[in-house]
């Protein structure tokens, strides 16, 4: 059984229908790629399984219990975990105070210290800057923020929307590395991205989301070989 | 004029002035995790003054010492408003970031409270018994010093201390400035923003409870004692910013020493007017106010 099994699910904002019988998992060890163009329903379907938005029909389990009739900050306790796109920090707290409120839940909050100094030392800048409010960071350190707050949690499951938004070159290239060591720690990713080549690349499998549908799934290899990604998303 | 005087005039102001600052606390509190006016907010002070009256009376304790009982009652009694009255517009308006029927339910919330206390205890203004803070004052030389209104002030800064080092030092503190912040983001991380709401609010009316307990030694309680503080309150967390702690406190003071200094320089009517031109002043000049972060809301 997958760690995560989204079924069937629909969902709409109002009378539009974004998303249409989605069906998607992730077996634990995995890093799975989420691809797809502006629109196609990537964040939908993140906040869908974090239950800051409602499906109508469909089901969503992880780890073997349903999700889907859960309030968002219990779907956290269950480990599983959304970075939300734009990265969303607490604008005027520390760096430090980011972090800690990422460890809320009972069982993150009682090793927060440990998980802390994990975050420091994958991102030993953050440490420099610990005191400094979050809005005064430049937007690759707020994606370390991002990420290291959803570590803080303590995850089973890491859900990344767009951690590439918006940053220089040198940069993706740095937060995919992270999240490549993340994974290869043991923790069960999920990525969406519109950066095709290199989230694939770092990935185990993927799907292509289009116009709120699965329209490919497979090896990220396979993927990234098929002429139709290439034509499509990598304009080879 | 005599130098005495002025001088007496502002440590009144000031005295005085802390204590609106902590009717303001409560406010901007609320504000500051709900991001909606509580309008209700004079008619918790009257609740919280008529429990201090009340624990007083039946309990005999000092007024200070019967905030054991009064500062649960109160958190209590915001705690299940907010969770019972409040929280179903939020729900019912979920797309709408500050919901104005919220604004119009703490408005019928006001006359309710308001006409209740006028049915149950009647209009007559009460004064403290036992007070054993009655009348007291301190000399130095030509200087009075109202006690109840010392001991008033130094609640107030304890209060914003402790309210200081609850919202950064712990995890629940933590919780309700990341939901103050971003709520959606919050809940991401497994912070309720329902049961963080109920909490503020809970915690906003135990402030208008101390208040009540600060109030009652030298203040009548009556069932509309609010309004005239409520107003105040609107005008301060204005000044300060809305939202800040130390904003509540800096923009009380102000106002206490615009009231009672004032009136030497002016007729004492002007000193009201004063204050309103301040008020527009700061909104129109730097409408986050003096301690306000220019941020979105
Ligand atoms: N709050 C909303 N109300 C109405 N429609 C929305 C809302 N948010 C998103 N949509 C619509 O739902 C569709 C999917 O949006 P979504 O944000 O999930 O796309 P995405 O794949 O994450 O795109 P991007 O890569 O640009 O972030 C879009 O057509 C969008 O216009
Ligand atoms: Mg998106």
């Amino acid at each position: 059984m997958a760690l995560l099994d989204i079924e069937n699910v629909n969902v709409a904002y109002g009378d539009v229908q974004v998303l249409f019988d989605l069906n998607i998992s992730v077996h634990e060890g995995e890093v799975v790629s989420i691809i797809g163009g502006n629109g196609a329903g990537k964040s939908t379907m993140l906040k869908t399984i974090s239950a800051l938005m409602q499906s109508s029909s469909g089901s969503i389990m992880f780890d073997g219990k349903p999700m889907h009739n859960l309030p968002p900050e219990e779907v956290v306790n269950h480990g599983l975990v959304h970075v939300p796109e734009g990265r969303r920090l607490f604008s005027l707290m520390s760096v430090r105070d980011n972090l800690l409120a990422g460890a809320h839940n009972k069982k993150a909050y009682a090793v927060r210290e440990k998980t802390l100094e994990e975050v420091y030392t994958m991102f030993p800048r953050l440490e420099e800057r610990q005191d400094q409010a979050a809005m005064t960071l430049s937007g690759g350190e707020q994606q370390m923020v991002a990420i290291g707050r959803g570590l803080m949690a303590c995850p089973k499951l890491l859900m990344l929307d767009e951690p590439s938004l918006g940053l220089a070159p040198i940069l993706i290239a740095e937060i995919f590395r992270t999240i490549r060591a993340i994974a290869d720690k043991g923790l069960t990713v999920m990525l969406v991205e519109q950066d095709v080549k290199h989230s694939l690349s770092l990935s185990d499998r993927g799907y292509v989301l289009e116009h709120g549908r699965a329209a490919m799934e497979g090896a990220a290899n396979d993927l990234l070989d098929s002429p139709y990604i290439r034509e499509a998303y990598l304009g080879i | 004029m005599d130098l005495v005087f002025i001088a007496q005039d502002c440590i009144n102001g000031v005295l005085m002035g802390l204590i609106y600052g902590l009717v303001a606390l409560g406010l901007t509190l609320i504000f500051g995790v709900l991001k909606v006016i509580n309008f209700a907010h004079g008619s918790f002070l009257m609740v919280g003054m008529y429990v201090a009256y009340w624990a007083v009376t039946l309990s005999g304790l000092h007024p200070y010492l019967a905030l054991v009982i009064i500062v649960p009652a109160m958190f209590l009694f915001g705690y299940w408003i907010q969770n019972l009255l409040i929280r179903p517009i939020f729900i019912a308006e979920k797309n709408v970031r500050e919901p104005i029927t919220v604004i119009i339910v703490t408005t019928g919330l006001w006359y309710v409270l308001d006409n209740l206390a006028l049915l149950v205890f009647g209009p007559d203004y009460r004064a403290l018994a036992p007070n054993p803070l009655k009348g007291q004052m301190l000399e130095f030389g030509e200087i009075f010093i109202s006690v109840p209104k010392l001991y008033g002030a130094i609640a107030t800064l304890a209060t914003a201390g402790g309210l200081y080092l609850f919202l950064q030092r712990t995890r629940l503190g933590r919780a309700v400035r990341a939901t103050s912040l971003d709520r959606e983001a919050a809940s991401l991380m497994g912070i309720g923003q329902w049961k963080i709401f109920n909490i503020a609010f809970g915690i906003g009316t135990a402030v208008a409870g101390i208040s009540g307990a600060v109030l009652t030694p030298f203040y009548n309680v009556y069932p509309t004692v609010g309004i005239p503080f409520d107003i105040k309150s609107f005008v301060i967390v204005v000044l300060g910013g809305l939202g800040s702690i130390w904003g509540a406190l800096v923009g009380g003071v102000i106002v206490g020493l615009i009231e009672s200094v004032g009136p030497n320089f002016m007729a004492s009517t002007w000193t009201e007017g004063i204050v309103y031109a301040l008020f527009l002043l700061v909104l129109f000049v730097k409408p986050s106010g003096l301690f306000g972060q220019k941020q979105d809301w």
